[in-house]
Parts: structure tokens; C-alpha cells; sequence
């Protein structure tokens, strides 16, 4: 009887430091998104330019959503040439890529456009309603479609060359087939 | 917890009250209270430790204006909270769902206090009870100590 209770004050200790462990692990900003491997929220809504453009008139081929703000900085502005890079670099091989800007103003988007002298379209999320669509909890995220129009991946925080490549190869040789 | 149960009573009052929308209903108005009590629920993704309702950030404004819109279109207030939790995961919702293991969370408290007052009552018990009847040892006083104490007291008197 004494030597168990001895031991039952450290042992009590046991659980506790477990659950710290584990907490300590985990970072409160990680969260998967119940989406990956679900068809994409479709959506219609019109470019900076005033063209509307319809996510399902893509369906087919690979397409990269990403979701940005003027006010992003600097991480929307470190992957903006890395955006517009491997656009020129693989639209011939039919790889779309469409910007969502959400909570911004419209004459800040067009400048930003201007300044990175982005080609793809960019559309205005006014509402939110596809940002939340696309359970979006910050900028910049980006989310990439297979042919299927299924999200594959979804990459919170600027892009980079190496993300952009190795997804989008990914996905195009999957699109090719066996 | 009150909040939950509140809202889980407005969600039962109109589906036994509307039943399934029909076009006429579908413009209905919307209660801000119910709106309100939506939104507290879910956690303001940009926020932290706020939630929906509390938070005055465009992201949560435009959560408000979804949930109105949604509840606007004659959905009930739980399908607006699983249309969240399908895109951003149960994170979302401040309290944890009761089931599975986040029943942990609402039970180990619970427990805890169930264990504690038990080994109060058992320390009560043994402090007020444990020890009746067993006098302490007679102290061994030797008989020139007695007889000291004896005449001290007398000496007094």
C-alpha cells in the first residue's frame, strides 16, 4: 500500500505530460482541409477586367486557385512572379491558372496586377462566398485541381517554384495516363 | 453551452414549425438573433479565440452575411453549421462536437470532479472518524514527577 502510493502521485504526472507532448506537436495553425480530395466548389465571377469567367469551362484540364490580397505582404508578393513564371511555362500544356482576390479593393488588385505584370486571370471574390466555398482562412492559399476538377492539394503560404513543378507534373501525368 | 442549447431549441422550434421550405417561404425573413447565435458557434478563421459573431473582421462579416443568405434561402440553422464544418473541418465550431474522443473533453472534467470530492469525503471521513477509540499511549511519568506535580497543584489551591 505505501509503495503504491509512492508512485501514484508521479504516475498521476503521466497522462498530463502526454497530452502536453502531443500538444506541443501540433501546431493550432495546421489544419487539413476536409476538402482535399473533393470536387471543387465551381464558381462564376467576373475578372479585374469585367470578362466573367466560369470555373467549370476549365474542367479537364490541371488548374491552380489561388487565393490573394493586395494587402498580403510579403507573402502574396513573393509568389506572384512564381505565379506568373510557371503560367507562361506550362500554359501550353493546358494548365490553367486563376486568381481569387478576396477582401480587397478593386483599384489595389488592378495595381497589383499591373505592378507583377500578371497574364492570368484574377477574379474579385466581393462576398467571400467562394473564399468560404473553399474553407479559406487566410491569403495566401492555393489550391490545385486535377483534370477531374477535384482539389489534389492545397498549399497554405506563398507558392514556390518547387511546389508549383512538382504538383502540376503530378497532375499532368496523371491527366496523360498510363 | 447555454448558447448551443439555446440555438439547438430555435433549430427544433422551426423545423417543427415550417417544416420543409416551400418557394413562398424561401425569401422569408431572417432572425438576427438566430443569425447571431450561428455565428457564435464558428470560429473566425483569421481571429484569434474569437468567434464569428465577437470578431470585426471583413472575413467574419462576410461568414454573417453567408449565414443570412443560407438561413434566408430556408435552410436550418444545422445545415448552415455542416455546410461550414464540410469546408473547413470541425475546427471551425469553438465547441467540440460530443462524440467519438472530444468526449474526452467533456468528461474528464466531470471526472475529475467526481474523483475529487470522493478523496475529500474520504479524508473527512478518516480525520472525524478514523481515529475513534484509539486513545494515545499513556505517557510513562515516573512516581517523583507525580508526586511533584501533585504538590505543585496543591500549593496553589
Amino acid at each position: 500500500m505505501k509503495r503504491l502510493r509512492r508512485w501514484l502521485i508521479p504516475l498521476a504526472a503521466v497522462p498530463v505530460l502526454v497530452l502536453l507532448g502531443y500538444g506541443f506537436r501540433v501546431s493550432p495553425r495546421d489544419i487539413p482541409s476536409p476538402l482535399v480530395g473533393r470536387p471543387a466548389p465551381g464558381f462564376a465571377l467576373a475578372t479585374l477586367e469585367g470578362a466573367p469567367l466560369d470555373l467549370a469551362t476549365h474542367r479537364g484540364k490541371v488548374v491552380v486557385v489561388n487565393f490573394w490580397a493586395s494587402w498580403c505582404y510579403p507573402a502574396c508578393y513573393e509568389e506572384a512572379p512564381v505565379l506568373e513564371r510557371n503560367w507562361r511555362g506550362y500554359r501550353e500544356r493546358g494548365v490553367v491558372v486563376v486568381g481569387v482576390d478576396i477582401q480587397d479593393k478593386r483599384e489595389a488588385a488592378v495595381k497589383f496586377v499591373g505592378d507583377f505584370g500578371l497574364t492570368f486571370p484574377v477574379v474579385q471574390d466581393l462576398k467571400g462566398a467562394v473564399s468560404v466555398d473553399y474553407g479559406v482562412y487566410g491569403v495566401p492559399e492555393t489550391f490545385f485541381l486535377d483534370s477531374q476538377g477535384r482539389i489534389r492539394v492545397k498549399h497554405v503560404g506563398a507558392v514556390t517554384d518547387d511546389v508549383f513543378r512538382t504538383t502540376v507534373d503530378r497532375l499532368l501525368a496523371e491527366a496523360a495516363g498510363p | 453551452m447555454s448558447r448551443v442549447a439555446i440555438a439547438v431549441l430555435i433549430a427544433l422550434v422551426l423545423l417543427g414549425s415550417t417544416g420543409h421550405p416551400t418557394a413562398a417561404q424561401t425569401a422569408k425573413p431572417v432572425n438576427e438573433d438566430l443569425v447571431h447565435d450561428i455565428a457564435a458557434q464558428l470560429r473566425c478563421v483569421v481571429c484569434q479565440n474569437l468567434s464569428v459573431a465577437d470578431s470585426p473582421s471583413e472575413m467574419a462579416s462576410q461568414m454573417r452575411a453567408i449565414i443570412r443568405e443560407r438561413l434566408a434561402a430556408g435552410e436550418s440553422p444545422a445545415d448552415v453549421q455542416r455546410y461550414f464544418v464540410d469546408r473547413y473541418g470541425e475546427w471551425i465550431l469553438l465547441s467540440p462536437p460530443r462524440r467519438g474522443f472530444n468526449l474526452l473533453v467533456w468528461l474528464l472534467p466531470l471526472a475529475a470532479v467526481v474523483v475529487g470530492l470522493a478523496a475529500a469525503a474520504a479524508l473527512v471521513w478518516r480525520w472525524t472518524h478514523g481515529h475513534r477509540g484509539i486513545r494515545p499511549p499513556p505517557v510513562a511519568v515516573d512516581a517523583a514527577m507525580s508526586e511533584r506535580i501533585r504538590r505543585e497543584l496543591e500549593g496553589r489551591s
